[in-house]
């Protein structure tokens, strides 16, 4: 071999060996956080709306806090993939050496990263995964957005209080829908309703027209529905608006998942007048919501903030609020006392870790659909504060 | 005039010379050994990749052997997944290796089941009856929410650390060393399979299935039994994933997980018992770099590695790479 | 009685779109023989250039139609041109690994370009509601999907069965060389009926919006479906998607409405059976 190739073959090799052997270096002035979501698949929305939240957080405070520069390192699950969420929460804690770990969509990913959270000791961050037992499968979980029950129980309260006695139930075929179907029976039987039927529709088929029929055929007093904020909302609330439910006598209530801020306008007409329990609106009436919706309309004019995008942002917050309190060195047993009982302002409102359970304790607020300026909104109406989540 | 007859070539001769061990496959396997010690933080997506190859290679023994297409095989690999999930979680039954063969076996019977109805049909037909078994099963696994876990999945699935000392740790040691040993193991189980009469007669199948009765070689029977041995591999592949990550989900039985073995085995190469492994590892590290730059459209640049392979490498990867080497013998 | 009325109706509708968006990809395959898993990706392609053609260009929805069917036909030609026919003489699974290929790159590029967010259409007023005779609710779309699944079969059936290029097309797919070898251009046949099934699907997909919605996994949601009428169908037959589609589309609904648990999957155990029973499809026979 020529001279000249022997040298170039021998200087890629070092720079190989060198990329290779190099440690990984950690800087003493960086925090790294590794936000795991999932970014493609049929849960992209959702993760970029949650990334959008993390983004517009730090472009408002800064990179920097204590002294130290905060580093995002993002990941991609691809969809519901434990094993992948998994491998990816290693990889960030042995190869990345994160000091937090943060994201998770959907529930089974957040399950999986429980063992690595603990053996690792790193405090993770659930920023939408809406399951109640994900804060107890390990202590160094901390949940900033919701949890199922947790906004459907004060609106079966609510119904029961306003005049509402029979409801037939809709939700997914999957663990939030089951999960909503569950507490909303409970709780509204416990308060005096009484459920005329249920029926669980699958998670696939964006399809409504026979469910549709069902309720039009049994024309029972109000229906609950829940289904994901992805892409059923549009879908099943057109196949209602088809068939006059929306503007019939009997009532419709849903979770805020059905009227997410931002799929509210594919709806239609067809959503107004819709009756909704969540923990965020975007026309919440703070100073500090109208801030955030402004700024979220600068940067990503394409995209309303939603609930999703709350949880990130809010996310964010606790995070940087840790580390202030613990003056940029991370200590992970220090950083899990100092998320427990951490308030936080949210756009959503005010919102609380509860030091017991990690998880949140904020105010559900039942809203209606209205037109205001010419965009459909959910209008707050009425509101339950200090709600704990109640699968606790 | 008579022909003198041509002399008689020894048919066992040919086989036994088929299925000499090469010098180059020696090489391959100490070199998969390479990320242990040399890439300490790679070695969990280096045990994923174990678990796809071994899953691959079930595949490749119905099609590239025997000529059946799948898109339903997540099927058994779920199975053999959930299989070990239970064992642990309901029955209490910890041990790894004796659980791993229990999970191939389950998943083994039910593809035994199957078997009759793969038999019935061929090509497009085929390919949806499979794809239709598939999305059944994983309803079903959803809706019997009570054993499955159902969309939340099993978790926290610990199996007792292997020979009694090696757990499975953050790094992933355990479970690589654990995985590539499964995978080694069988798959020279397959490699005696597929250079048997049984795997010649296969070929035959592949090649002409009408034929076949007339040599002697019942079509179906034979199907049928390589269709169970390779729900026995992905029933094993499933079964590793579990314990090596300690969860299960639906996804494991899901249609994506079907359609994504068999891009890695066509890339890879089919027909080869190599295809599947080397088709996994191209897969999955091109994935995994692909979506670390780029988490949220990484699949565009492996749409277009996947067109650049079939215009450019007919034949996948290892079927690229013997041509290749065909072509330089010939040279030389 | 009623509610059964009313099943069959939906039911009717949702299989004329699935008619729609199936029917190219089966006469391509029983014409070409070529494994085109991306023709859900030009389905897609179709309904995001009807909604941009709606929200850049104002362009009103019934227009965005034929708009959608041309281009996307065109657009095919080019894809066909340049990559699909180099595969001809291959095998299946590299036809397969092509045009999925293809479809991972449409869905990162529409992804891309409009978001993963739903899209959605204005209808004008007339197709929106319902109206309810003998107490039947008749959606207004629903009438009006029926009546393009409709005149698309017919005028498919015209096509082939009376004009001179369907008796091109019908030679060249009963013997191709024979066809040759008395003059006719097969691989202008080939071409030019790719373009009508491709552009058939970027009109099922324009359509699709309203019914099912659209986003970038339109492409992977709706591939199932269509494979389900085209093998169910039978290759090559504009009958049988036909009847297939119908057939799947009212077993779904039906299924739905009558045994909600287990409802969606009502149309894969049927494929199953119906596979099993007719692998070939219930009309496999070439067109």
């Amino acid at each position: 071999m020529t001279k000249i190739a022997t040298r170039l073959l021998g200087g890629i090799a070092l720079a190989m060996f060198a990329v290779w052997a190099a440690p990984v270096a950690r800087a003493a002035d960086t925090i790294k956080i590794g936000f795991i979501a999932e970014f493609s698949g049929s849960f992209a929305l959702p993760a970029r709306e949650m990334d959008d939240g993390i983004k517009l957080y730090m472009k408002q405070h800064g990179a920097t806090v204590a002294g130290k520069k905060i580093e995002i390192i993002r990941r991609d699950i691809g969809g519901p993939a434990p094993d992948v969420a998994k491998r990816l929460a290693q990889e960030l804690v042995v190869r990345d050496n994160v000091d937090f770990l943060a994201g998770f969509v959907v529930t089974p990913n957040a399950l999986a990263v429980a063992d690595v959270a603990t053996q690792a000791k790193k405090p993770t961050v659930i920023m939408n995964a809406a399951t109640s037992i994900i804060t107890t499968k390990s202590p160094y979980f901390v949940r900033v957005s919701f949890t199922v029950p947790q906004i459907t129980a004060p609106l079966a309260v609510w119904a029961s209080k306003n005049g509402v006695k029979q409801v037939y139930t809709m939700v997914s075929d999957y663990g939030p829908g089951i999960d909503a179907e569950v507490w909303f029976k409970k709780v509204f039987e416990a308060n005096g309703g009484s459920v005329v039927g249920s029926v669980r529709m699958p998670l696939t088929s964006p399809e409504f027209s026979a469910y549709a029929q069902k309720v039009k055929d049994l024309n029972p007093q109000a229906i609950f529905v829940f289904v994901p904020a992805n892409d059923q909302p549009a879908q099943i609330m057109k196949t209602f608006a088809e068939r006059g439910l929306t503007t019939s006598t009997i009532k419709i209530l849903a979770t805020g998942d059905v009227t997410d801020d931002a799929a509210l306008e594919q709806e239609g007409d067809a959503a107004l007048g819709l009756i909704t329990s969540h923990h965020y609106s975007y026309v919440h009436d703070s100073p500090l919501n109208k801030a955030f919706v402004s700024a979220f309309a600068k940067e990503y004019p394409d995209l309303r903030p939603n609930f999703v995008a709350v949880g990130g942002y809010d996310g964010m917050a606790a995070i940087y609020a840790v580390i202030n309190k613990l003056h940029g060195n991370i200590d992970p047993d220090k950083a899990m006392e100092a998320f427990k009982g951490l308030k936080i302002d949210s756009p959503r409102g005010a919102i609380m870790i509860d030091p017991d359970t990690r998880d949140v304790i904020q105010t559900i607020y039942i809203r209606k659909v209205e037109r205001q300026g010419g965009k459909l909104v959910n209008a707050e109406f009425d509101k339950i504060e200090n709600v704990k989540d109640p699968g606790k | 005039m008579v022909l003198a007859a041509p002399a008689p070539s020894d048919p066992r001769r040919a086989i036994a010379a088929a299925a000499r061990w090469r010098w180059y496959e020696t090489l391959f396997w100490l070199a998969l050994l390479l990320p242990y010690p040399l890439l300490p933080t790679y070695l969990d997506l280096a045990s994923q990749i174990a678990i796809a190859a071994l899953f691959a290679l079930s595949l490749d023994l119905i099609l590239g052997y025997a000529g059946v297409i799948s898109l339903g095989h997540a099927a058994f690999f779920g199975i053999g997944a959930y299989f070990a999930a239970i064992l642990v979680q309901r029955w209490g039954w910890t041990e790894p290796f004796s659980g791993l063969l229990v999970s191939g076996v389950a998943a083994a019977a039910v593809g035994y089941l199957a078997s009759f109805l793969i038999v019935r049909v061929s090509r497009l037909a085929l390919l949806m009856v499979t794809l239709g078994l598939g999305v059944l099963l994983e309803e079903a696994a959803n809706h019997l929410s009570g054993l499955t876990g159902g969309n939340d999945g099993l978790h926290e699935i610990a199996v007792m650390p292997l020979l009694g000392r090696f757990t499975f740790d953050l790094y992933g040691r355990t479970a690589f060393l654990y995985a590539l040993a499964v995978l080694f193991l069988m798959f020279l189980a397959a490699r005696r399979i597929v250079h048997s009469p049984f795997g010649l007669s296969l070929r035959g199948l592949r090649e002409n299935a009408a034929r076949m009765p007339a040599l002697g070689a019942p079509s179906r029977a034979r199907i049928r039994v390589i269709y169970t041995i390779s729900a026995f591999y992905a029933g094993i592949a499933g079964a590793l994933l579990t314990q090596t990550t300690g969860s299960v989900a639906l996804e494991a039985l899901g249609f994506q997980r079907s359609a994504e073995v068999l891009i890695m085995l066509v890339l890879g190469g089919t027909g080869r018992l190599y295809g599947g492994i080397v088709g996994s590892i191209v897969f999955l590290v091109a994935r995994d770099q692909l979506a670390d730059m780029n988490p949220q459209y990484w699949f565009f640049w492996i749409g277009l590695l996947l067109i650049l392979v079939v215009l450019f490498i007919p034949g996948g990867i290892v079927g690229g790479a013997s041509a290749l080497q065909a072509r330089l013998g010939r040279r030389a | 009685m009623i509610h059964l009325a009313g099943v069959l109706f939906d039911g009717l509708a949702y299989g004329m779109l699935l008619f729609v968006l199936s029917v190219g990809l089966s006469v391509t395959m029983g014409l070409m023989g070529f494994v085109n898993l991306a023709h859900s990706a030009f389905a897609m392609l179709g309904g995001y250039l009807s909604v941009t053609l709606m929200q850049q260009a104002g362009v009103p929805f019934l227009a965005t139609l034929p708009l959608a069917f041309v281009l996307i036909g065109a657009a095919s030609v080019a894809f066909e041109r340049v990559l699909y026919r180099r595969l001809y003489r291959s095998g299946e699974l590299d036809q397969v690994l092509l045009t999925i290929g293809l479809v991972l790159m449409t869905v990162a590029s529409c992804a891309y370009f409009w978001g993963t967010q739903q899209q959605s259409v204005t209808l004008p007023p007339y197709l929106f509601g319902h109206f309810s005779p003998f107490g039947i609710d008749l959606g207004y779309y629903r009438l009006f999907l029926i009546a393009v699944g409709a005149a698309i079969a017919l005028a498919l059936v015209f096509g082939l069965e009376r004009t001179r290029f369907g008796a091109r097309v019908r030679a060249a797919v009963d013997n191709q060389r024979m066809a040759r070898g008395l003059g006719i251009d097969v691989n202008r046949i080939f071409a030019l009926t790719f373009a009508i099934g491709s552009g058939l699907a970027g009109l099922g997909g324009a359509l699709a919006i309203n019914t099912v919605g659209l986003d970038p996994n339109f492409a992977t949601k709706y591939l199932v479906y269509v494979l389900l009428v085209v093998s169910v169908g039978g290759l090559g037959s504009i009958g049988g998607s036909f009847a297939a589609a119908v057939l799947l589309g009212i077993s779904d609904v039906a299924g739905k409405y009558y045994v909600p648990e287990a409802g969606a999957f009502i149309i894969y155990a049927l494929m199953v059976l119906l596979l099993l029973w007719r692998p070939a499809g219930l009309f496999g026979r070439r067109v």
